[in-house]
């Protein structure tokens, strides 16, 4: 079982879900970014979800895509998103890095899982990659023991629901709204019924994520899901601070809220 | 329309790829919308009633079949017999309004009430918003920032036809960024939307789809040239951006071995400063907005920023069965300079009396470097038919500019 697997066995062991925070690789720097990432580690996050900066990020709302900017502009590599994984996953948590696909397939598919796996990572969280075109992915990620986490949307057929399943391992990333990220006022209404469909075809754990921003949200989301994934709100506590440090402290306040959620879930 | 069926219709295959090209690499968020896209098209184009409908929009709407005009002033430059598929003479001046009539038929059969577009020089913005009001549909234009700048009078077209058009002012400003923000509209709207995207790449089915809506360019051209010359042309030649025009009069030529097919591409300041918009000469393979194709990236992935003269031409990516055409040979592609396509520009106006866009100028300043290779492979004067693909007004500020004429206050 990858490390990703037993943090989710002790979660349920311990009645609560797992908060998962997100935030692009290089942004503001490369050493700022592993700092924010320690830094949400030790305010409460569980799983460090590690975003590979691209150009076109179609998923991504403007928080975001600012950031991914801001991390591209400064030069940062794929290969440095790689040292970034080895650095958080020395802290001893999980850590799952998130790519849109060009620059894995630039990478060299093969070479990044081998790369990734010795870094540390745990597997891969793919938003614009739906299993009938990852061929390559699904022998690479077999090839050395990575998981693979595609998307399942509210609009998702049962048909593609329980296809799409069967390909992950690790978790299942559920899209809670159809939309971009960015938080939202209110969660969605869409993400437990769908949440409910997953739990019908698999055994994998469910993370939940587009729309969590506060210790509330995070808490009704963790009433039915088993991982609940936070990227705009935390981001946007670096990208809105006068300097590092405001922005640290900032990340650290949200990543203890959204903790103490996870650890009260609405049942 | 479309009667005639030809072995290059077996592409795309069940899952949208052309060879290694193709696909969806797109959210799971769109797939259903894409799904039920591709059944609606399917299901149309078997209708009649569709095809009928479509076929009388063409001809009392858009005006179509368009003319084909041998240019003889401009022949006697090039060293060739050409002759201009006028696309710039449909309703809205390109020949994007046969994609768009197609499409918003589409729509309405889908039971959708809103349309969003992407658009660089604007033509297929106009010609969105143009059949949008057309079908009493919401329409919503993505621009870049730069685009609405150097196309402020196509910007002005969209809002008297109703459209709201929204600068993107994320990434380059220009059309690949347009489209990334239709996208994000889409994955949010996607039940009452649809996306009508205005060229032969994205994912899958709208490659296919746009290239059934404009491949009637080609059929007339091919029975067009048979009347007037009683042979088929020795060329076919387009510029490609995207790639829906060239794709559109390509098509009905692929199965004719003897009729060469030219594809240019805009060459900006040349390929080898980096500063141009050539995806398959100056470009690799990869990913970009939902399609396998050849994209313009650096060693990480990253997309490129592209830059022509045209903005129309501005785009970093090309439609897939280009990439394909390419790839098994069937198709050339070459590079065409910014200053290429205002000189070729400058010839057409002074010899024919005709105004090409600037995407336009870029085909035949292709056609000029061509004929005479051709002329000595073939021992004679060769035929090429050029796909005018549209008129320059809109380009009339970015050309005046270019040629120092405009006078200031």
């Amino acid at each position: 079982m990858s490390r990703i697997g037993v943090a989710f066995d002790k979660a349920r062991a311990d009645g609560r879900a797992l908060l998962v925070g997100c935030m692009p690789a290089g942004f503001p720097t490369v050493e700022g970014s592993i700092a924010a990432m320690t830094a949400m580690v030790s305010a409460g996050v569980d799983v460090i979800e590690v975003e590979i900066p691209y150009s076109d990020p179609v998923m991504d709302g403007p928080v975001i895509q600012r950031a991914s900017d801001i991390a591209l502009a400064g030069g940062v590599r794929t290969r440095d998103t790689l040292r970034i994984v080895e650095a958080v996953a020395g802290t001893g948590v999980p850590v799952v890095t998130m790519t849109y696909w060009n620059p894995i397939e630039r990478y060299g598919v093969d070479a990044f899982a081998r790369d990734l796996a010795a870094a540390g990572g745990t597997g891969l969280i793919t938003p614009d990659l739906i299993p009938e075109e990852a061929g390559e992915w699904l022998a690479a990620s077999d090839a050395y023991g990575l998981d693979r986490t595609f998307l399942v949307a509210p609009s998702s057929t049962d048909e593609r629901l329980t296809m799409t399943v069967g390909h992950c391992r690790g978790f299942v990333y559920a899209t809670a709204i159809m939309g971009v990220t960015g938080a939202r006022s209110q969660t969605s209404q869409a993400a437990p019924l769908l949440v409910s469909r997953v739990r019908q075809v698999t055994d994998l754990p469910v993370g939940v994520g587009l729309g969590v921003g506060t210790g509330a949200q995070a808490a009704t989301v963790a009433g039915y899901a088993d991982a609940v994934i936070v990227g705009s709100a935390l981001i946007r506590c670096l990208v809105d601070a006068p300097d590092e440090a405001a922005g640290l402290a900032a990340l650290r306040t949200l990543s203890a809220e959204l903790a103490e959620g996870v650890r009260q879930p609405d049942r | 329309m479309n009667e005639r069926q030809r072995a290059s219709d077996e592409l795309p295959d069940a899952a949208g790829h052309f060879g290694p090209f193709g696909g969806r690499f797109v959210p799971e968020a769109l797939v259903a919308a894409l799904d039920e896209l591709e059944a609606a098209h399917r299901a149309a184009m078997a209708d009649e009633a569709f095809r009928a409908e479509l076929a009388d929009l063409l001809r009392d709407y858009a005006g179509t079949p368009s003319l084909l005009y041998e240019a003889r002033r401009f022949s006697a430059q090039v060293g060739a017999r050409v002759l201009l598929k006028r696309e710039d003479l449909n309703h809205t001046g390109a020949h994007k309004v046969r994609n768009v009539l197609g499409q918003a038929l589409l729509t309405r059969r889908m039971g959708k009430k809103r349309v969003i577009a992407e658009t660089g020089a604007g033509q297929h913005g106009v010609a969105a918003a143009t059949a949008a009001a057309l079908f009493d549909l919401d329409c919503v234009v993505y621009m870049g920032q730069v685009d609405t700048e150097r196309q402020a009078l196509n910007v002005a077209r969209m809002r008297m036809l109703g459209a709201r058009v929204v600068p993107v002012t994320t990434g380059s400003r220009t059309l690949k960024d347009a489209m990334n923000e239709a996208m994000r509209d889409w994955v949010a709207n996607v039940d009452e939307t649809h996306y009508l995207i205005g060229t032969a790449a994205g994912p899958h089915p709208f490659p296919a789809l746009v290239r059934d809506f404009v491949r009637g360019i080609g059929d007339e051209a091919r029975a067009q040239c048979l009347d007037l010359t009683g042979a088929l042309p020795d060329a076919v030649t387009a510029c490609v951006g995207g790639g829906s025009n060239a794709l559109g009069i390509f098509h009905a030529f692929v199965d004719d071995p003897q009729v060469r097919l030219y594809g240019f591409e805009a060459g900006g300041d040349g390929v080898a400063t980096g500063r141009h918009a050539a995806s398959i000469t100056g470009g690799s393979t990869g990913v970009l907005h939902g399609t396998r194709t050849y994209v313009l990236q650096d060693a990480d992935g990253q997309t490129q920023e592209s830059h022509s003269i045209s903005a129309g031409l501005d785009y970093p990516g090309v439609g897939p069965e280009h990439a394909w055409l390419h790839d098994s040979g069937r198709a050339s592609y070459q590079p065409v300079t910014d200053d290429e396509a205002m000189a070729a520009f400058e010839l057409l106006c002074r010899t024919e009396g005709i105004i090409p866009a600037i995407e336009s100028a870029h085909a035949l300043a292709g056609t000029l470097t061509v004929a005479g290779k051709l002329a000595a492979e073939l021992g004679r004067q060769p035929t090429i038919v050029v796909n005018l693909s549209g008129r320059g007004d809109k380009d009339v500020h970015t050309a005046g500019e270019y040629f120092g004429i405009l006078d200031r206050e």
